[in-house]
């Protein structure tokens, strides 16, 4: 059905733009049970956005209008008060860039490792590789918890000079957050590109071997090229989970000032008294980059996914 | 050379690398193998070593057999209604919302028209944190100014759905769903795509209804996807932690396993070798799926 996005699932290397055919099952017989089913349908999807709506609802009223009559009532007064407020009071812009300095180096680090990973695990033919990618799958499963105490005792103990980190230290630094995001990711990544290297042709491969080239250019120039359709789905999809994690920053970072924005959105919140518009405010502003990303990268987010569940 | 290799490349064995590409090699797998081995195989490996120690970070490190083991499944208040909690999670996940998302997809999958609009919605909640949800549930849920509790409009009466420890956990788990949902959907729209059709239509000459076509030949050539799912609910369902903590800190009703770990390493206690035991228990549990998980993957990978 929708063009594309499920479609490039199966057949990513499709660079073409989805052709506008619907896809198989279209519009045909129309039951009245169709009716049911879009009211079923409709009803869920609505329940579903809701809580959203609600959010940024409440995000535009104050909160002595909410206090008294609720946050199922009229607007009286609709502004974006709480949005200067979160930025100007709160700094989120601040918080914002930390989890990029997380995230994008996190990302690219990810893919640049996996990739290589799973290019020797599903290309080179070595000896053990089935089990390196048993590893690397499996080290993905684990409950954060399990490692969680050990690494915050690592990186307590391991200095750092200052120029690295200014808390001396491994511990209450990005290195740490950036190095375990990438060890736990890079095996999620591994998985799924290894799926994906396996259905790309061995052929040309093969021409480049008889040509001469070394392992670097059969990964770099010849490999990595045809699985742009894998990695920009992966991209994305790791964008958002590191961007979204809140443990690992929870944990390994102390100084307010470091973490990344959604472990910060807690200081929106009072010692005593919470806002909530203030926080429904914050909440929309750290949403609104995943749901951005999601709707403009919808087709590679969901490949993302699909391609780790359903093997190319 | 170039011929040998290309000849050899064609089938498993030895393969001569010169000495830049084993460098390469070298390099480009020591790091990621390394990090993995450094930063999640060892860790816990010496989380299992640390339950049964005394530890509290500092001082020397005492062995005190299976101690922590003994106080966590005895003496430790918060550990059984942990415990029961993440196995409420994974029911409810599993009985719950995994089979909403495997019938949203089949409906879906029919082919009706605004589908797009649909999976979107369906899917937003998936790319929000779970810090997110859990602080979105607050305005909903919260007893004063709560959404829910004004469409009911027992104002007189309100219910404190998030600060009752009896039904606290449910309401969550609602909130949980709603993510879950979107995610087991998405997964087994994309599986039921790769379907072939010609199959469907077989058991439909063979007099099946659409009921038992379903059960019956589809499910079970869905076979990858259901492992999918399954592993991704146990997984979800133990790490649960977010949600809870940006709730209430995972208090009064809403203890968690991870919740409860984390308490014991970064609260003022400092209990690290007890904290460990209770991520080892995690550890078990999730070993067990994992494991399974490996062998049918095997498996796959042996068919191939």
């Amino acid at each position: 059905m929708t063009k594309g996005m499920t479609a490039s699932a199966r057949t990513a290397p499709a660079r073409t733009p989805a052709p506008a055919t619907p896809a198989r099952g279209g519009r045909r017989r129309t039951r009245p049970g169709r009716l049911g089913l879009h009211a079923f349908l409709m009803t869920v999807s609505l329940a579903f956005l809701a809580p959203l709506l609600l959010a940024v609802y409440a995000s535009l009223r104050p909160y002595e209008e909410t206090a008294e009559h609720g946050y199922f009532s009229l607007p009286r007064h609709l502004s974006f008060d709480y949005y200067k407020q979160a930025f100007s009071d709160s700094g989120m812009s601040k918080y914002f860039v930390n989890s990029l300095i997380i995230a994008v180096p996190g990302v690219l680090l990810t893919l640049f490792f996996a990739s290589f990973v799973a290019f020797a695990v599903s290309r080179l033919k070595m000896r053990g590789g089935l089990i390196l990618l048993m590893v690397f799958t499996a080290g993905n499963l684990l409950p954060q918890q399990v490692i969680v105490t050990p690494l915050y005792v690592i990186f307590t103990k391991i200095d750092l000079p200052y120029w690295m980190s200014d808390s001396m230290t491994l511990y209450d630094s990005y290195w740490a957050v950036i190095a375990v995001q990438v060890a736990f990711q890079v095996g999620f990544c591994v998985f799924v590109l290894a799926n994906f290297m396996r259905t790309l042709p061995l052929e040309i491969l093969e021409a480049a071997v008889v040509d001469g080239a070394g392992v670097w250019t059969q990964y770099w120039r010849i490999t990595l090229p045809l699985c742009r359709p894998a990695l920009a789905a992966l991209g994305t999809l790791q964008f958002t989970w590191m961007y979204n994690d809140f443990l690992w920053a929870l944990v390994f970072v102390s100084d307010g000032d470091k973490l990344p924005i959604t472990s910060a959105l807690n200081n929106l919140r009072g010692q005593f008294f919470t806002d909530y518009n203030l926080l429904a405010a914050g909440s929309v502003i750290v949403a609104l980059p995943t749901v951005l990303v999601f709707l403009i990268l919808q087709r590679h987010f969901i490949a993302g996914l699909t391609l780790g569940a359903s093997k190319g | 050379m170039p011929h040998t290799t290309a000849r050899r490349a064609r089938r498993r064995g030895p393969r001569k690398f010169s000495s830049r590409d084993l460098a390469v090699i070298g390099v480009l797998l020591g790091i990621p193998v390394l990090l993995d081995l450094t930063l999640i195989w060892g860790p816990t490996l010496a989380s299992i070593g640390l339950s049964f120690t005394s530890w509290d970070g500092i001082g020397d490190i005492h062995w005190v057999g299976v101690d922590n083991y003994r106080t966590l499944f005895t003496d430790y208040p918060p550990f059984w209604p942990a415990a029961r909690n993440n196995l409420l999670w994974l029911a409810f996940l599993g009985f719950v919302a995994t089979p909403f998302g495997l019938l949203l997809a089949v409906l879906l999958d029919k082919g009706v028209r605004f589908s797009r609009f649909y999976q979107s919605t369906l899917y937003m909640p998936v790319v929000l944190s779970l810090a997110i949800v859990g602080f979105i549930a607050q305005l909903v849920f919260s007893r004063d100014q709560g959404v829910l509790n004004a469409i009911i409009g027992n104002t007189d009466d309100p219910v404190d759905w998030l600060g009752d420890p009896d039904l606290n956990i449910w309401v969550v788990l609602l909130a949980a769903a709603w993510r879950h949902t979107g995610y087991v959907m998405i997964l087994y729209l994309a599986g039921l795509k790769s379907v072939d059709p010609s199959l469907k239509e077989a058991a439909a000459l063979d007099g099946a209804n659409e009921r038992q076509t379903f059960f019956r030949v589809v499910l079970p050539t869905l076979r990858p996807v259901n492992v999918i799912v399954g592993v991704i609910t146990v997984i979800e369902a133990l790490r649960a932690f977010d949600i809870v903590y940006a709730i209430n800190h995972g208090r009064n009703g809403l203890e968690l396993l991870s919740v409860l770990v984390t308490d014991n390493i970064i609260g003022e206690a400092s209990r690290i070798g007890f904290g460990s035991a209770i991520a080892v228990v995690l550890l078990t549990v999730s070993l067990g799926f994992i494991v399974t998980y490996l062998v049918q993957e095997l498996r796959g990978e042996k068919k191939r």
